[in-house]
Parts: structure tokens; C-alpha cells; sequence
């Protein structure tokens, strides 16, 4: 007789013997597939080759990826490319920035004064209420049809949820750490340095990611309306003239941007807040 | 050992007529107290009897409670609260040290830690701690101040029956080796007891006893003498124990 003890093979009772444990079935979902938010992506783009090389697409509708590719490379060497994606690019930059400092100071200024709080917080919410991208007639009347009205869209579209995700961190921050602060006798600046601003920086970065979505979307709405340059201007000529590739482009690059940029403020994150990973481990 | 009679001449805190009330309702009713430097104190009373009021007043953390009488406390008071409260974001060390300048600071720091015996842990994050090294690291940072006054809000209420039993080791040898004024609120008589040298009972608002336990230290749950004290305690705080 083999000593092989599985659980089922004999009934216990039977056997005679005390039942081993069982393990309980699993209902989490289980370990992590490696790369894991990178699999769904690519079963797609196998998906349209696949479907492209089979000649089932219709290629004036949707070119296959190679198509695409070359189409990418031929706009790169040819200039117009690099002039519009530094364009956009710079637009979406600048427009961030100012919203990301906007957002931060505001907060502050609401989140430790009442006074602030009593100018700012309604404000600001009364802002949200009204659809940003619904001022932009407003804003080309008043600052033209250039870049700075561009700029000042995405920086509203940016500041908005920085400023609510960092006001809210703000106040829930624990009251019992400003008591321990009191306790310990810490100057108003030291409070805000050593107790403010690390309890408001998960907050912080939620609004800051949904901050870095919003700089893109705000650009490319902006740039389909009202441009005489960059990426959307790029696909709005595209649109015109039947050319699906260029479009697929266009859009080829907001995602691989906004890819890029919601992965390294999630990398920022995961430094500026290693004490966090020790808690969930 | 005797009691510290050459170190008990001079108050450190001082009441007189201490009132606080919560919206109409008094909380503490004219308090005169007197608590001599360098005595351990423990203050029990029901829960909702204003021991926690009393401590806050004296850390001077009632704001915008109603009350009025003289209260003088030193200039250095340490708190240690039922929760270790450290930061989550700052290593054991930079917590010991908040609120701390100086040159020597870090040093002082570390040989606080040492004490507590936590030495070796300067650099681990406070999530990573037990419950009772928390404490113990709460403990650290209220003595790397020097303070003249230690205000300890039900210190060990959270912690597990061993761990209490090490901690309240820990902090009577640590008053000991640095002899600053403690009052310790506490709800648990036998903890009082076995910790402090005088024991007051706050009820409805007033001390309603104030009981010198003149025992040598360490002392132990078991001491018969104990007993006597516990039961007096026990009527004071109006709970009568069935003998059997």
C-alpha cells in the first residue's frame, strides 16, 4: 500500500481515521500574471494583424499595423511629425504645470485657513460645475486664438481635480496627528512640512493622475476644434483627406503619451510614498 | 525603598478650582490638586468621569472648552496617548525626534530608542512595528524631551496582558532613571496600584480619593497589602466585590 494521503481517495469515516484538512476553495483571484496590463493590448494588436494579413478589413476603413507604422515613420522623416508632436507636447507641458501649481496652492490656502477656505473651496466648486471644455467660446474671445487660451483650458481641466483630491487629503488629514503636533510643540511651518503636506500626498497623486488624463484630453478636443498646428490639426487635415493612417497615428501617440505620463506619476508615487507598501505587504 | 520626601517639596502642577463643562454639562467641579515634582500619580475614575479632561486641560489641549481656576504647569510636558499616534510616513527615528532641533538631536534620539529597547529599529517605518514597540517608541518620544511633567493617557489600554505587564516595568524604570512628575490616567486599579505612589479617584467631577500607597517597588499583582488598597479603591470607584 502506497502512503499517499489525499483527502478523497478513502471516506473517512470508512477508513476510520480523522479527516485531513481540506484546503478551502479559493475565491480571491489568485496570484498576478507577469506584465499583466500589457497582455490585454497586445492580444489586440495580434487581433488586427491577424485580421489585416487575412485581407478580412476593409483598409481604407482601418490600414493594418504596418501600414500605420511606415505611415508614422514617413511623417517622422519628412518633419511634420516632430514639429507637431513638440507642439502638442509643449501645449499639454504648460498647461499642466500652471494647473498643477494652481491646483497645490490652492488647496493649501483652503485646506489651512478658514478664510481660504470660505474664498476658495466654493469657488472652485462652482468652477467644476460649469464643463470646461464649454468656456472655450468664451476664451477665444477673450485671449485670442492662439496658445494661451489652449494653455489656460488644460490648465482648468488640470487644476480642478488636483485641487479637490489634495483639499479633501487635506482636511481628512487625522485630528489626533494635530494634536501630537501641539503636543510636541512644532511651529506652524514645521506642522505643515512634516504633517500637512505627507498625510495630503495620497491624495495628492490621485488628483494628480486624473490631472496628467486630463492635460491629454483637454489637448485633444482643443486641437480637433480650433489649431493650426500639432497632433489633432495633424488628424483634423488627415480626416479631410481620407487618410485613416495618419489618423490612426495621431491616436497612436496620444495613447503611447498617455501611457507614459500615467506611468511615471504611478512610479513618483510609488517612491514618495514607500511607507505605504509596507503597511499593504 | 523610602519615598522621595527630599524631591516631593516643590509642586510641579497646581490647581485650584479647576472647572470644565461640555455644553452646559460640568465635567470637572472646582479641582484643588497639587502634584509634587517627581511623583508617580495615577489618576482612576469611571469612563465619562473627565480623567481624560483633566489630562488634556493640563496638557493645554482643551481648546474651546468651557471652565475657569488657576491652573500652573511646567514649562516641558510630554504626552504619551493610548494610541502610539506615530506618523505612518516617517521612519521610528524621525518620529522620536519630532519637533526636536539640535545638534545632538539624532543622538539623543538613538539612546532614547536604546532605552526602550528599541535600539537596531531607528530606521524602521512605524507600520512595521507591534503594538507594543509602538508604544515603546511613543514612550522614547516623549522622553527624548526631558520632560519635567509625563501626561500618559491609558498608555497601555490597547496593548495585550503580557506586553502591558513588560511596559509597566518599562515605564517605572524609566521614571526612575529620570524622575519627571507622572500622572497616568488609567481606568485599570491594579495597574494604578502596582505603578504609582499615590492614586487618585476623580468621581463626578472632584477627587473623590487621594491615596498614598507607600510600598516598595517592584511590586506585584499579588501582594496581599495590595489588597487593601484595591478594595478602598474599589469602594471609592463604587464597585463592591463579592468575597468568596
Amino acid at each position: 500500500m502506497t502512503a499517499v494521503t489525499t483527502t478523497t481517495a478513502v471516506p473517512a469515516a470508512q477508513a476510520g481515521e480523522i479527516p485531513q484538512v481540506r484546503r478551502r476553495r479559493r475565491l480571491s483571484p489568485g496570484r498576478r500574471l507577469p506584465a499583466a496590463r500589457l497582455i490585454g493590448p497586445l492580444v489586440l494588436l495580434a487581433l488586427w494583424a491577424g485580421a489585416s494579413a487575412a485581407h478580412t478589413l476593409d483598409t481604407g476603413a482601418v490600414p493594418a499595423p504596418w501600414t500605420v507604422l511606415r505611415t508614422a515613420g514617413r511623417l517622422w522623416s519628412d518633419g511634420t511629425l516632430p514639429t507637431d508632436v513638440l507642439t502638442s507636447l509643449e501645449r499639454a507641458g504648460y498647461g499642466f504645470a500652471i494647473g498643477l501649481v494652481a491646483g497645490v496652492l490652492l488647496a493649501l490656502a483652503a485646506g489651512l485657513s478658514r478664510t481660504g477656505e470660505a474664498l476658495i473651496d466654493g469657488t472652485v466648486q462652482l468652477n467644476r460645475a460649469i464643463p470646461t471644455l464649454g468656456l472655450i467660446p468664451l476664451f477665444i474671445l477673450w485671449l485670442g486664438i492662439g496658445e494661451t487660451f489652449k494653455v489656460a483650458i488644460i490648465a482648468i481641466v488640470v487644476y480642478i481635480p488636483i485641487y479637490l483630491n489634495t483639499h479633501a487629503a487635506l482636511s481628512g488629514i487625522d485630528s489626533r496627528y494635530v494634536e501630537l503636533a501641539e503636543v510636541q510643540g512644532l511651529t506652524r511651518l514645521a506642522f505643515v512640512r512634516q504633517i500637512v503636506v505627507p498625510g495630503a500626498l495620497p491624495g495628492f497623486f490621485v488628483g494628480l493622475r486624473l490631472g496628467v488624463t486630463g492635460s491629454w484630453l483637454g489637448l485633444v478636443v482643443l486641437e480637433q476644434i480650433n489649431a493650426t498646428s500639432g497632433l489633432g490639426y495633424l488628424m483634423f487635415q488627415a480626416q479631410n483627406y481620407g487618410q485613416t493612417d495618419v489618423i490612426l497615428v495621431g491616436l497612436l501617440i496620444y495613447g503611447v503619451f498617455g501611457l507614459v505620463s500615467d506611468s511615471a506619476v504611478r512610479l513618483i508615487e510609488r517612491r514618495v510614498l514607500s511607507w505605504r507598501r509596507t503597511l499593504s505587504s | 525603598m523610602a519615598p522621595h520626601t527630599e524631591q516631593l517639596t516643590r509642586s510641579a502642577v497646581r490647581l485650584r478650582g479647576l472647572t470644565r463643562s461640555f455644553e452646559g454639562r460640568t465635567v470637572l467641579d472646582g479641582i484643588d490638586l497639587d502634584l509634587p515634582a517627581g511623583q508617580f500619580t495615577a489618576l482612576l475614575g469611571h469612563s465619562g468621569s473627565g480623567k481624560s479632561t483633566l489630562l488634556r486641560a493640563i496638557a493645554g489641549l482643551d481648546h474651546g472648552v468651557a471652565g475657569d481656576g488657576r491652573l500652573t504647569a511646567p514649562r516641558r510636558v510630554s504626552v504619551v496617548f493610548q494610541d502610539s499616534r506615530l506618523l505612518p510616513w516617517r521612519r521610528v527615528l524621525d518620529n522620536v525626534l519630532l519637533g526636536l532641533d539640535g545638534k545632538d538631536a539624532a543622538d539623543r534620539g538613538r539612546s532614547a530608542l536604546a532605552e526602550v529597547g528599541l535600539a537596531g529599529r531607528e530606521r524602521a517605518w512605524p507600520g512595521e512595528l507591534s503594538g507594543g514597540e509602538a508604544q515603546r517608541a511613543a514612550l522614547a518620544r516623549s522622553l527624548v524631551r526631558e520632560p519635567e511633567l509625563l501626561l500618559a493617557d491609558e498608555p497601555f489600554g490597547a496593548l495585550d496582558a503580557l506586553t502591558r505587564i513588560k511596559m509597566h516595568h518599562l515605564l517605572r524604570e524609566l521614571w526612575q532613571r529620570h524622575r519627571p512628575s507622572v500622572l497616568l490616567v488609567t481606568h485599570d486599579v491594579d495597574e494604578a496600584i502596582v505603578l504609582a505612589d499615590r492614586v487618585l479617584v476623580l468621581d463626578r467631577g472632584r477627587i473623590g480619593l487621594d491615596l498614598t500607597i507607600d510600598r516598595p517597588h517592584p511590586r506585584s499583582y499579588r501582594e496581599p497589602v495590595l489588597g487593601e488598597y484595591r478594595e478602598r479603591l474599589l469602594a471609592a470607584l463604587g464597585v463592591t466585590e463579592d468575597h468568596t
